[in-house]
């Protein structure tokens, strides 16, 4: 089956780091491998082969430290090059130009690449992140339904629309947008075209003409991250005949992703401003070409799941958490506050995704159909027990158990399995307490980059050690326990 | 307008590309060998056939001929030859059957077309006779059941739809008992788009699969997957797993009218071997056209016959 390219270059670096020395040879076997998963995840060929020149170049005769291995040095020269060729020098993610307002965003791309979604997406992020009175128009007048459809998602998002007026065409529309957006006194004004293909001469004409006619301080091209080798023509003639300020990649939650982000960037010269990873409205990130390449590289996306941590969990809460960890406690609460956070935090298997070279166990724990719901019943087991019993499990003897049993509707088995997983991260709990901070950041860091492409049947526990320059609390919605497979155990 | 000087006009510029490619390689005439090779296999790997069909299709290309002077002409001739004998055997059209209502599911990723191909098949089954009813099970999307609507007066289909957001098992299911009360022929659902890799949603689309069983044990009789042209390599995956839980029996593949070429559809056909119903060529209401091996691949190499 078709491999991403994380899960790929994962291999490759497993071979070298088993290997001694770094030889000419090694590098060529390996950006052979790195060819190979490139053009497979789709990045476009000639992009490719500039990528792999410029990293062999700088791999071969490279001297590799001493204390690291040869496979991570050349690691860290792809990692270094691709974030070179994804991240640009200045580029300043997510920040969109909306100086002197009215100003006018115009949104342009191929048919279904996510333009409606994205305008809406944006408009929100502007409203509420950047606070700005926002309006949409859209200028889609061949799509049916695709006016109603921006006019319903301004409504979900609180954002105003552009009111219908049957008949116009799009370069009416955009002047009628801006004059109401100067009348209303709005700071932003994202105007939604219809999505036209690239060699459409008589689309392309039109949507010259919106521009001509509004001069947008940003045209944002959106496109498909699952596009194929098409994805650099698509660009180069967008950017040649409208012209754009830069790319809103979509459907980055698929699971192609990674290569259209590194032609786009590499064709256009022009920067990756968000990516959307979902359905959701405020399912819209910032392009950060190191996550991304981490993701590509199967180092994961640490940042992004820290990021998202933070975000997520209470700072006091994790501070008393922390607290408990170091001295090795760990009861039922502090199992019901982890399965809480996991569930924030897109379920085992988002985190999964997350992780450095989990890919494959994602993939797993697809098939296993695991979903939210395991976590969501045992958050409903605890639940069911008294205070007392959650601070001290060993009280939950026969009847206590029949007694939460049936008070979260499950079988006794159940509360046996979940009261194990519980024992089992608490023992993990003193034995960290005991190692102090320090160790856990020496086996943490080593284990992470030594097992860069983790293979299969790897131990996620060595996974609950905090990257160093964290607060150990934040982290702590990490620590799986060392059993995480009986976790996802569906009922037999 | 038969489907290749259709898709010949439409694919044009596109084609160009691999036909000035190959033009390129070889000026007029050139020894077959490893530097050839290579040029080739890139070149097809750029059409999104993938580096393990563009090496094997090369390959074939190249069989018999090492060391061997051979004209632009033959190369293109040859890759035609190869790419159509691997599409011939899924070239099928859209089966129809005696069963009434047949049902016909249509699932695929987000903005690959499915709404836009629903209306085109309604139309054609109904200027064929047949009686259509088509169900907006799109209850996610922000306009997708008004956008059904509107391709369902344009073809003159009664469209079944509630309101956004309502349970899409739910629309399946009412539609198919309305199209079995009306003993209507053709039951067409339009879903909304899912990313394969999503289990939420795949499942939510196993539950329309049980649904409709309940009122009809064999439905449904087509699940279509659509797929977008422009889409490289995740096509491969998005059929694994598409066909694993909804039982994809046909592919139609869209917007072959831009300069993306499908090339990923000669991996598809040898991986999956699915029937390729459909393609899609254009934003009016008659650009689906039956998909036929020879012609698409004489439109995606520029070969002038086979």
């Amino acid at each position: 089956m078709f491999e991403n390219l994380s899960e790929r270059l994962s291999g490759v670096f497993d071979k070298l780091t088993r290997q001694g020395a770094l030889t000419e040879a090694d590098v060529d076997a390996a950006m052979r491998e790195v060819r190979l998963a490139l053009l497979d995840a789709d990045v476009a060929l000639p992009v490719a082969r500039d990528f792999i020149a410029r990293a062999r170049e700088k791999a071969v005769g490279h001297t590799v430290l001493k204390s690291i291995t040869p496979g991570q040095q050349v690691v860290k020269i792809v990692h270094d090059e691709l974030v070179a060729t994804l991240g640009g020098e200045g580029d300043k993610a997510g920040e969109i130009d909306i100086g002197s307002p009215p100003a006018p965003i115009l949104m342009v791309g191929l048919q279904g690449s996510g333009k409606t979604t994205s305008t809406a997406k944006i408009a929100k992020r502007l409203t509420e992140k950047g606070r700005k009175r926002v309006l949409m128009a859209s200028l889609d007048t061949r799509r049916p339904a695709a006016m109603e459809q921006l006019a319903i998602l301004g409504g979900q998002v609180g954002v105003d629309v552009l009111p219908i007026i049957a008949g116009q065409d799009p370069v009416a529309i955009a002047k009628r947008a801006m004059t109401q957006a100067h009348l209303g006194g709005y700071d932003v004004v994202m105007l939604d075209t219809a999505g036209r293909l690239h060699i459409d001469a008589e689309l392309m004409t039109e949507v010259q003409a919106v521009k001509a006619a509004v001069k947008p301080h940003e045209t944002l091209l959106v496109v498909d991250s699952l596009t194929g080798q098409d994805a650099v023509n698509v660009a180069r003639e967008f950017d040649g005949q409208v012209g754009v300020s830069g790319v809103v990649l979509t459907r980055m939650d698929g699971d192609g992703r990674g290569g259209a982000a590194l032609s786009m960037r590499a064709v256009t010269g022009k920067p990756i401003k968000l990516i959307g990873v979902g359905e959701k409205m405020d399912a819209l990130e910032e392009f950060h070409p190191e996550r991304v390449a981490g993701r590509i590289l199967g180092m994961g996306d640490i940042v992004a799941l820290v990021e998202k941590a933070q975000e997520t969990i209470e700072q006091r809460e994790a501070e008393r958490m922390a607290k408990r960890m170091a001295k090795g406690l760990f009861d039922l609460n502090d199992l019901h506050a982890q399965l809480e956070q996991m569930r924030k935090l897109g379920g085992v298997k988002g985190m999964m995704e997350m992780l450095p070279g989990m890919g494959k166990m994602a993939g797993k724990i697809d098939e296993s159909k695991m979903d939210d719901k395991v976590i969501r019943r045992q958050i409903a087991m605890i639940q069911s027990m008294t205070k007392k019993e959650r601070k001290n499990p060993d009280l939950l003897q026969a009847s206590r158990k029949k007694r939460v049993a049936a008070g979260a509707g499950v079988e006794v088995s159940e509360i046996n399995k979940l009261l194990k997983m519980h024992r089992q991260m608490a023992d993990m709990m003193k034995k960290m307490g005991k190692m102090g901070k320090s160790g856990l950041m020496r086996g943490g860091l080593s284990s992470l980059l030594g097992k860069a492409g983790m293979p299969q049947g790897a131990d996620p526990s060595a996974l609950g050690a905090p990257p160093p320059g964290l607060p150990g609390g934040t982290l702590s919605g990490l620590r799986l326990p060392p059993n995480l497979t009986g976790l996802g155990r569906r009922k037999p | 307008m038969r489907f290749f000087e259709k898709l010949k006009e439409r694919l044009f510029k596109s084609n160009a590309r691999i036909e000035q490619g190959v033009d390129a390689i070889l000026v007029e005439e050139r020894v077959v060998d490893d530097a050839l090779l290579e040029e080739l296999e890139d070149l097809l790997v750029q059409a999104d056939f993938g580096v393990n069909v563009a090496q094997r299709a090369s390959a074939a290309v190249a069989e018999g001929r090492f060391g061997k002077s051979v004209p632009a002409e033959e190369v293109k001739r040859l890759l035609a030859a190869e790419v159509a004998r691997t599409l011939a055997p899924v070239a099928r059209p859209l089966p129809l059957y005696a069963k009434r209502p047949q049902v016909i599911l249509v699932v695929g990723v987000n903005g690959g077309g499915k709404t836009t191909t629903v209306g085109k098949l309604a139309s054609q089954l109904k200027s064929a006779g047949k009686s259509v009813v088509v169900a907006a099970a799109d209850t996610f999307r922000a306009a997708a059941v008004e956008q059904l609507k509107i391709w369902g007066q344009r073809a003159g289909v009664p469209v079944i739809a509630k309101t956004e957001g309502a349970d899409a098992a739910g629309v399946a299911y009412d539609a198919l008992r309305e199209a079995q009360e009306r003993g209507a022929d053709v039951l067409l659902i339009d879903t909304a788009g899912r990313l394969q890799n999503r289990g939420d949603l795949m499942a939510e689309l196993d539950k329309i699969l049980r649904v409709l069983q309940k009122l009809d044990p064999t439905a449904p009789h087509n699940v279509l997957l659509v797929l977008d042209a422009t889409v490289g390599q995740n096509a491969l995956s998005q059929v694994e797993i598409f066909q694993k839980i909804a039982k994809v029996s046909g592919l139609i593949m869209t917007k072959l009218d831009g300069t993306a070429k499908g090339g990923v559809l000669v991996a598809l056909a040898e991986k999956f071997g699915l029937p390729i119903h459909a393609v899609g060529v254009g934003e009016a209401i008659d650009d689906l056209q039956p998909f036929e091996a020879q012609e698409f691949a004489r439109a995606l190499t520029g070969a002038k016959a086979l």
